[in-house]
């Protein structure tokens, strides 16, 4: 259980992350949803204490973060940031090795092998583990370091947009895994996301929000609403039940009339 | 299976600095002369182990700060401080200067005011800063450039025979080096390795970068000032030794990273000092025998360094 | 408040004043009512020494500081200029050389060695820049500084083995007192450079903005840039033949225009030209009355006012970006 409490962030003169409540189950998938400039990704590091807020605690199972110690946060919390370019010769396997950094300081003994070879063989990554991280595509540069905060062993688990970048089919590889991890080793898992469907196929819980402050919290199903995502995104979103998944579909905007008759034309051929 | 790789490359490397170094002592050695010329080519080949540590060391460690392998410690102005110190004792106090003349108070002022000057950019900017490196090099430069023209336009209104003595200041030179001094510097620079070797694995990890290494429970501003501090120390002492040269740094840690091919300190840290050690070694033996004390050590490896540095360049913009 | 100082009327007439002082300060008394009643001395120090200081500080002050501006607008990064380029370095070694291997031919030709050498030089950075990914705007002038020590080492062993340190240091200072009738006026070929400068003013912004970009405009981008290099190369390298290094001026002056009067170029070229014949101005009326009867060089001068700016403006960027 993660609780924050009135967290803010204040850049020069304007409130990026402004006064933000909000409680974090333990054992979920959590998404943070909103447009652009919402504050999802600054929440997130100041929740993870790569970003120092300006005012609000963060309370890890009932503890600040700020107050315990780094080195002890590293075995309790990971957190993924998006762009990750290491221009390092590196390999996937000693990348992934570095996620137990917080446990051995760097001496490795048999125990950290074999958690090693675990979380590599949890992302399938046998092929290449001995390949450098930049003769990687990007969907397999994302499981690596996904794989390294899987060696880092932690409950909770932050992931700022690890679909970014990503095709489908490797998006949705992705988030199965998120699940397989919060079914089987019952993790905790952070994200922020910017696709709404995603978030609604592969959540249980999402907090929305928007100018840097919380709309609503809640059961996913209590925010994938019509009329709640038509007021953070500004536009208009029609939600379809398919193959009971909650869809948003946001294309036919009844605003504009080429676009207008474009999108009808379409729905008239495929009638 | 890497590793095994660079192990043996480790050996060969200090193999071939054993050779060299015994060559460079055992090389051309008059018996008549021998309690003499003995004991002052140790003295050398101590002083430049120390030195090529010093500077090997300190340029790993800002590299990997820094997360770039084009620049190095040096140019954050240590060079012109140095240089503006031994301008201003020439100018104030004329050749003659006890300050000049013995090795020993002017050592020890050079190293406080350096060291002095470089906790004071580097404590009190960084705080300034944040974790924004870069700008606290340009800082450091522009402070440079600012003692660099105080120091030329002392230098103009120097008398010519002064500034002779004031220009072998001006370039590093293994040769005449005070023995205790030697010892001084030694003892520094290893209790800087020795602080440095016993924490090398969180090296690995900040040069990750910044998010993952607090990720990784690293202390990661804690840790980058005191690294800071080490790097200041370093250089300083090695510069107050021996005079400044400055792209030593950059050409043994990037041949370092050309050799071994790794990210891990252990080493890059270990190698790189080892081909500092043989860059040194060679370039004295350049100095004595080739050019026979026409050039500075410090001038032939700063332009083998200069003109390596350009390559580097070229082949980084052609990627 | 401040900002509606910087207005071209308002700097030109400051440059006027400037100069007329500036013919009145010196070591030989010189009275602003002595003008019609001058003796042959007297005339003497007006036309060959007093009227060509001024007449290159003001071109000098001009030039370097459309150079950096030029060169700021061609890169895209504000804090690029002759100095951080490596620009000044260049020309310095090709002084030297042409000093050393061939001593007898006249101060043209050096010239045009020194400039070739400098244009090399800058070409040279250019095409790293362009092509190097760099994380940090920051990284340019760094990898420009770095460039420029390379070249002054090699100038450094060049001078050692002629022993001419002394004297390559005192090249390396910037200095207007060395301003004579005579040994000047190759100052003034920059002037038509500048005016192509000025000229060419639009299509530097629209070349910064890049390849693909200029393309889509229609705009020849491979001439712009050269047209570019060329001018900013050739007024270095004149300026440290004829005056010395005055350093940090391309960057600091272009800056502040920057910063009160933004960046379009229709706008503000000419008045960084003036602003920079101000600066200089102020930098040596100053250096004269200091420590006067002697002199403060103006290298110096400018080295330490124009650190001092430059630290102001990283700090004022550093705040606004908190």
């Amino acid at each position: 259980m993660i609780d924050l409490k009135g967290i803010s962030k204040i850049y020069g003169q304007k409130k990026v992350v402004n006064d933000v409540s909000v409680s974090i189950a333990k054992g979920k998938v959590t998404s943070f949803i909103g447009p652009n400039g919402a504050g999802k990704s600054t929440l997130l590091s100041m929740v993870t204490r790569l970003l120092d807020q300006d005012s609000g605690d963060v309370l890890l199972e009932g503890e600040n973060i700020l107050q315990s110690p780094s080195d002890k946060l590293a075995k309790k919390i990971a957190i993924l940031k998006q762009s990750n370019n290491l221009d390092l010769k590196i390999t996937v396997r000693e990348l992934i090795s570095f996620g137990r950094f917080p446990y051995t300081k760097g001496r490795l003994n048999d125990k950290d092998h074999e958690i090693i070879n675990e979380a590599i063989r949890y992302m399938e990554l046998e092929d290449f583990e001995d390949r450098y991280i930049d003769e990687l595509s990007g969907g397999q540069r994302q499981r690596v370091y996904i794989a390294m905060t899987i060696a880092q062993d932690t409950e909770y688990i932050f992931l700022d947009e690890p679909l970014n970048n990503l095709d489908m089919k490797h998006s949705v590889q992705i988030m199965q895994i998120l699940r397989r991890l919060v079914r089987e080793r019952n993790k905790t898992i952070i994200i922020v996301i910017h696709d709404i469907n995603f978030a609604s196929c592969y959540s249980d819980n999402i907090v929305a929000m928007k100018d840097g402050e919380v709309v609503i919290s809640g059961k996913k199903d209590d925010v994938i609403q019509k009329q709640i995502l038509e007021d953070i995104y500004e536009m208009d979103i029609n939600i379809e039940c398919i193959y009971g998944q909650q869809i948003c579909v946001y294309f036919d905007e009844h605003k504009d009339a080429s676009v207008d008759d474009f999108i009808e034309d379409q729905v008239h051929l495929r009638v | 299976m890497l590793d095994r790789k660079n192990n043996r490359l480790l050996i060969v490397l200090s193999i071939l600095t054993l050779v060299i170094g015994g060559c460079y002592i055992l090389y051309q050695l008059n018996f008549d002369i021998l309690f003499y010329q003995l004991p002052s080519r140790l003295n050398r080949v101590v002083t430049m182990i120390i030195v090529g540590t010093a500077i090997a060391i300190s340029t790993v460690i800002f590299q990997t700060i820094t997360r770039n392998r084009i620049l190095t410690p040096s140019i954050m102005g240590l060079d012109s401080v140095y240089l503006f110190i031994q301008t201003v004792i020439v100018f104030i106090g004329g050749a003659q200067s006890i300050l000049l003349m013995n090795d020993f108070v002017n050592y020890i002022a050079s190293m406080l005011i350096l060291v002095l000057f470089t906790v004071l950019v580097f404590r009190y900017l960084f705080k300034f800063t944040g974790s924004h490196v870069f700008l606290l090099l340009l800082i450091g430069i522009i402070l440079g450039t600012f003692f660099s023209s105080l120091s030329s336009f002392m230098q103009m209104l120097i008398n010519p025979d002064d500034f002779l003595i004031l220009q072998s200041s001006m370039f590093a030179s293994f040769n005449a080096i005070n023995e205790s001094l030697i010892w001084i510097t030694g003892g520094v620079v290893l209790l800087m390795l020795v602080i440095v070797l016993k924490d090398f694995h969180s090296l690995d990890v900040i040069a990750l970068g910044r998010d993952h290494a607090v990720n990784l429970g690293v202390n990661y501003d804690r840790k980058i000032s005191q690294l800071l501090l080490i790097i200041a120390v370093l250089v300083s002492v090695a510069t107050a030794l021996v005079g400044p040269i400055m792209f030593l740094g950059l050409l043994v840690v990037n041949l370092a990273h050309e050799m071994f091919r790794t990210f891990k300190h252990r080493y890059l840290l270990i190698g790189s000092t080892l081909i500092a050690v043989i860059t040194l070694l060679l370039g004295q033996m350049l100095t004595q025998y080739v050019f026979k004390q026409a050039v500075e050590i410090s001038v032939i490896i700063n332009l083998a360094g200069g003109i390596y540095f350009i390559i580097l360049m070229l082949k980084e913009s052609r990627r | 408040m401040i900002h509606k100082l910087f207005r071209l009327d308002i700097m030109i007439i400051l440059l006027i004043v400037l100069s007329i002082i500036s013919m009145f300060v010196g070591v030989v008394d010189l009275a602003p009512g002595d003008l019609f009643d001058l003796d042959d001395n007297q005339k003497n120090i007006i036309l060959d020494s007093r009227l060509p200081r001024t007449i290159a500080i003001i071109i000098a002050g001009a030039s370097l500081s459309v150079c950096g501006l030029i060169m700021q607008q061609l890169t895209r990064n504000k804090f690029v200029s002759p100095t951080t380029a490596g620009t000044m370095d260049w020309a310095r070694l090709g002084i030297l050389i042409a000093l050393m291997f061939f001593p007898t031919a006249s101060l043209l030709v050096k010239l045009l060695f020194a400039s070739a050498l400098s244009l090399a030089g800058t070409i040279l950075f250019m095409q790293i820049i362009q092509r190097v990914q760099f994380k940090d705007v920051v990284f340019v002038p760094l990898i420009g500084l770095m460039l420029g020590n390379v070249v002054s080492s090699v100038a450094t062993f060049l001078s050692l083995r002629t022993n001419s340190i002394q004297s390559l240091s005192s090249w390396l200072q910037g200095d207007f007192s060395i301003i004579i009738s005579g040994r000047y006026e190759v100052l003034y070929i920059s002037v038509p450079f500048l005016i192509i400068g000025l000229i060419y003013a639009n299509q530097f912004t629209i070349a910064g903005m890049g390849e693909d970009f200029s393309k889509n405009l229609g705009l020849n981008y491979r001439r712009v840039i050269n047209i570019g290099l060329l001018i900013t190369a050739v007024i270095t390298a004149l300026v440290v033949v004829t005056v010395g290094m005055l350093p940090f001026l391309g960057l600091i002056i272009p800056n502040i225009i920057s910063i009160f009067r933004g960046d379009h170029l229709k706008n503000t070229i000419l008045l960084t030209a003036v602003l920079g014949a101000v600066f200089v101005m102020i930098c040596d009326i100053l250096g004269r009355l200091i420590i006067f009867p002697y002199e403060i060089s103006i290298g110096l001068m400018i080295g330490v006012i124009g650190s001092f700016i430059f630290l102001i403006m990283i700090f004022r960027r550093v705040k606004s970006n908190a």
